[in-house]
């Protein structure tokens, strides 16, 4: 952890609301009504919104940014990585559908929040990352929350986890310059895969990538907002 | 005190000038932008303290004028390192600014660090110019020729040695010029070997890497080297960047931006290949089998190969900003006949051809490839070839210009005068091809779509509809621009390549409007729609109405990563809560945030310590503050827009600083001692106006017939180009350096007492006009600044009149 990052967050918790006494639980429901009421046309799922509502987001920023753990907003979490914002995590999430009994793969762990919240929905969530103290930070965080359904590696995500294969949803949170093929192969015809594009701090879109029962694909590319760019008729 | 330490002003005025360019090339290294405008009002904010600070003390220091100023060099010597090591603690991460409200001190701190060691110049120069002042000619000159020597020999030292080996050298020289200074004023001898001891092992003994910036850890470099197993191979670093080239073997880089997703091709091993952290591109291992390079075929940016098969076999091509060779290799992959690559960086030329040759193929010596070390525009300008295809290649990476990073950097690659550049080097039926990262809500796809329209239109096109397509993938956009109308087999060429790729025809002549968005599934088919509408009749009213600025951009506003509008940002901020927030580019908050600040600075650090101390009961006259303000501020909006209008032709935005700044200085100094000259002869009451009306004439003169002169001149090497820079702004700058002798020598006849006020109103106005002078140029252009500069002159020579003083 470098100074500046030390010496940043300091500053902000100097800054922060004093929090310590209030109770996280209900500052995590109030994250999630946020949620709801800002996603005015597409809310999540009851289930969705049921997952991030028991999902400790402030176990997984720094410690002395666990005040800011339930704003509704990206996080840094060091290593030049950074946790999404809730709502983008919420519809990522909601873009998977998914279902109690699915197996779950994730490209990029980075502090388990990501795994957790579909963790807490889907049967199994199978999950790699490739910066080391990340990882294993992450993945003594996930067991010591007692997510036992979510398993943890470290290394390349572009072959996927074979042995674990086929998935029914993968979420690809690794800056990718492109989808790795054997990705798609290790989804399931009718799968979901869903990749958030940008940089840090600023999730600029949402790819959805659909594999149709015949093994083909489709995607569709999703904004977080429903912002239209000319407003009239052309 | 016999005479004044005039090698030591040299020293250190050199100092001063090759810390502001050098800071310039050090920001671009730890965050993501050159800040010149930032450094350049930081400088003026320490030179308007200083003078403030002398004004109030200087009663105090009389007596020690020697002490006082070694002190302050000495000063600027630790301060300069220690600012920018001090600057590297703060804070500040540009990508929160919009999240997180405490960024705004921390810019402000970082902005207040690098003014420290201007003060400290500035006070160093203002003591030795008060004491001195019957010798104020000979001290000038020297102060000139060290600013000189400083802004242009720091250009000549980024070539030896990396930034923070260059920092180390200008504070070593620092310290040098301490010690002279005390050997000139004749101080106490012991502290002479104190300060070269220091010298010495400031240069020599201490290692530079103690001054090493740390970039962001969220710039691409640092990001990668976290991934386990990565491995630095490679630095090299000259004023236009430091190249580093990354080693993963743990995990490859499999660099193919926006593949297809049918795509099954792996790339083959790669090294990372980052410029000032930013990227990667990417150097691919290449043995001559052309096999391994099928992935390349996956890409957007080969679509104008498959349309050219149906009239060529093997195009001539000709690919600007080569970089370590992708587009080379897609171009070899796609038969062509001859390549020409354009490269500007000669480090990154020579990773493919030297260090990383057997890697790389030798493919910058394959007999087809012909590689050309020369800036785009002006090997595109001078060259006379013609191409099948000129293929612009994808140089910047999709964080950076996703983030907003560029919003406030100068680009002439794609203004509307490049397009028509690249245009004119194409043979009969010949493709213009552009490819962009897809941003969404449509920016930057939209923005060069309207270029080349606009393009085509100067070319006197009559069908520009005909002669335009777009495709779009999941991840990138590419536009073609053909010297003739798209045939129907060509057309049918790009439906099958988009189709065999599940990427999206966005436009081609006589499209259907079903037949857009079909793989890559949007809420609404907003690149059809908006390319449609910036073919019709309503361009503009579409243009304007759309919620972002995707005006074309031109050479005299040649902000194309520029998207940001005032009338969208309510409606974008209130959208933070569902996401919106990255729609908001952070570069524009920043330049309104740094005008602010720089405002509030000046205020508090030039003006409020006058106006609380004696200093208060002279305070000048309404014409007399307008004068100085106006002076101050014009003087700013010609450097500025002088500067960034010379980056066109000096490739660079670090040499245009420095050319720019030093013959701005070095020749205003000129006109202020030409100026001198003048009070005391017949024409003392004329040679203002004369010389603001020659001034006014030759920068009006230079909005026509610059353009020309640098597509004329733009092929020449940059020596020949720096002469010439500086040969062209001598007589302005000339003009410039005129007014503030002057109207202080009318000054001194009325109101002597009133010359600190003068002096601080034209700090106050240097410093806000640095940063007010950027935020114009974007939303007016260079010209319009320029003429605001002209008209602000003519105001000022009004003002001059009504405060009397002539002699």
């Amino acid at each position: 952890m470098n100074s500046r990052f030390a010496l940043g967050t300091l500053l902000a918790f100097c800054c922060a609301f004093p929090s310590h006494g209030e109770d996280y639980a209900a500052l995590r429901q109030k994250m999630v009504e946020e949620i709801i009421a800002a996603s005015d046309s597409a809310p999540p799922s009851a289930t969705v919104a049921a997952a991030m509502g028991k999902v400790e987001r402030h176990r997984f920023v720094p410690a002395w940014l666990a005040a800011f753990g339930y704003r509704n907003q990206p996080l840094p979490i060091g290593h030049g990585q950074t946790i999404s914002q809730p709502i983008v995590v919420a519809m990522m999430t909601e873009l998977l559908k998914v279902k109690g009994s699915d197996k779950i793969l994730e490209v990029g762990t980075g502090s388990g929040y990501q795994a957790a919240v579909l963790g807490e929905i889907a049967e199994s969530v199978y999950t790699i990352e490739i910066i080391e103290p990340l990882g294993k930070e992450a993945a003594e965080r996930l067991k010591s929350l007692g997510y036992h359904n979510v398993k943890t590696r470290l290394g390349d995500g572009y072959y996927g986890w074979p042995e674990a294969a086929p998935f029914d949803a993968i979420m690809v949170t690794a800056a990718a310059s492109h989808v790795p093929p054997p990705l798609l192969k290790q989804l399931k015809p009718g799968g979901r895969m869903v990749i958030p594009l940008g940089a840090s701090f600023m999730t600029q879109y949402l790819v959805l990538v659909e594999k149709k029962a015949d093994g083909s694909v489709t995607s569709r590319q999703i904004e977080p907002v429903r912002f239209v760019p000319l407003t009239g008729g052309h | 005190m016999p005479r004044p330490p005039l090698i030591a002003i040299g020293m250190l005025s050199a100092c001063v000038l090759a810390y502001e360019v050098l800071l310039t090339r050090l920001l671009s290294i730890v965050l993501w932008h050159h800040f010149a405008y930032m450094i350049i009002s930081a400088a003026m904010l320490g030179y308007g303290a200083s003078g403030t600070a002398l004004t109030l003390l200087k009663d105090r220091v009389a007596s020690h004028v020697g002490v006082a100023y070694v002190i302050a060099i000495a000063g600027m010597a630790v301060l300069m390192p220690a600012a920018f090591l001090l600057a590297q603690q703060v804070p500040f991460n540009p990508l929160e600014l919009l999240w997180d409200n405490t960024q705004f001190s921390g810019l402000l701190a970082i902005y207040l660090l690098m003014m420290a060691p201007f003060f400290c110049g500035g006070l160093g120069m203002g003591l030795v110019m008060w004491h001195f002042a019957n010798q104020a000619g000979r001290v000038y000159a020297y102060d000139i020729l060290g600013a000189g020597i400083g802004s242009l020999g720091i250009i000549a030292i980024l070539f030896l040695v990396p930034p923070h080996t260059a920092l180390t050298l200008v504070t070593a020289l620092a310290l040098l010029a301490t010690a002279v200074a005390i050997f000139e004023m004749k101080m106490q001898r012991k502290w002479i070997g104190v300060f070269l001891g220091m010298a010495l092992l400031v240069a020599v003994v201490v290692p530079s890497t103690w001054l090493q910036g740390v970039p962001s850890p969220y710039k691409d470099l640092s990001q990668t080297m976290n991934i386990a197993g990565t491995r630095l191979i490679e630095e090299r670093s000259s004023p236009l960047g430091e190249v580093s080239v990354v080693e993963s073997p743990r995990i490859p880089f499999r660099h193919a931006p926006g593949m297809s997703l049918n795509a099954t091709d792996e790339p083959p091993p790669q090294l990372g290949v980052f410029v000032d952290g930013n990227g990667p591109s990417v150097l691919t291992r290449f043995d001559g089998d052309l096999e391994p390079l099928a992935y390349l075929d996956q890409l957007t940016s080969a679509l104008p190969y498959h349309v050219l098969k149906q009239s060529r076999e093997r195009p001539h091509v000709l690919v600007l900003g080569a970089g370590p060779g992708s587009d080379v290799l897609q171009a070899l992959y796609n038969r062509s006949a001859a390549v020409d690559a354009v490269e500007l960086d000669r480090n990154v030329i020579n990773l493919v051809t030297q260090r990383f040759s057997q890697f790389a193929g030798d493919l910058y010596s394959q007999p087809q490839v012909h590689v050309h070390e020369a800036e785009a525009r002006g090997f595109a300008n001078t060259s006379t070839d013609h191409y099948d295809l000129v293929q612009v290649a994808l140089m910047d990476s999709f964080g950076v210009a996703s983030a907003g990073l560029y919003g406030l950097s100068e680009s002439y690659l794609y203004t509307v005068e490049a397009l028509q550049t690249y245009l004119n080097r194409l043979a009969p039926d010949g493709i213009l091809a552009v490819t962009r990262w897809l941003s969404l809500p449509p920016r930057d796809a939209l923005k060069l779509f309207a270029t080349a329209v606009v393009a085509l239109e100067k070319k006197g096109v009559s069908n520009p509809p005909g002669r335009l397509v777009m495709i779009r993938g999941w991840k990138t956009v590419t536009i073609l621009v053909k010297n003739s109308d798209f045939t129907p087999v060509e057309i049918e060429a790009v439906k099958e390549f988009c189709r065999n790729r599940s990427f999206d025809v966005a436009y081609y002549p006589g499209m259907a409007a079903d037949e857009a968005n079909r793989y890559n599934l949007l809420a609404q088919p907003y690149f059809f729609e908006g390319a449609v509408a910036l073919l019709g009749p309503q361009r503009q009213d579409f243009i304007d109405r759309y919620k972002f600025y995707i005006e074309p951009a031109t050479d005299d506003r040649p902000y194309f990563f520029r998207f940001f509008k005032w009338s969208a940002a309510a409606e974008l901020l209130a959208l933070r809560e569902q996401g919106g927030m990255p729609l908001l580019d952070w570069s524009y908050p920043l330049l309104v945030a740094t005008l602010i600040q720089a405002f509030a600075a000046s205020i508090l650090l030039i003006l409020v310590p006058l106006a609380i101390s004696q200093a208060r009961r002279a305070l000048p006259t309404a014409p007399v503050a307008l004068y100085f303000l106006a002076i101050g501020l014009a003087f700013m909006f010609m450097e500025i827009a002088f500067i960034q209008k010379f980056v066109l032709f000096l490739a660079h935005p670090l040499y245009a600083v420095a050319v720019v700044l030093c013959a701005f200085l070095v020749f205003a100094s000129a006109g202020s001692w030409l100026a001198g000259q003048w009070q005391s002869t017949k024409i003392r009451n004329s040679y203002l106006p004369v010389g603001i009306s020659v001034m006014a004439a030759i920068a009006l003169t230079y909005l026509m017939i610059l353009p020309p002169i640098f597509k004329m001149l733009m092929h020449l090497p940059d020596p020949a180009k720096i002469v010439i820079s500086i040969a062209l702004i001598a007589p302005l700058a000339l003009c410039m350096g005129m007014p503030f002798p002057t109207g202080t020598m009318r000054l001194a006849n009325i109101a002597r007492d009133s010359i600190p006020w003068a002096w601080a109103i034209n700090g106050f106005a240097s410093v806000v006009g640095a940063v007010l002078a950027t935020l114009l140029a974007i939303h007016l252009g260079f010209a319009a600044v320029i003429i605001l500069a002209v008209l602000i002159y003519g105001l000022a020579a009004i003002a001059l009149r009504s405060f009397g003083g002539f002699a």
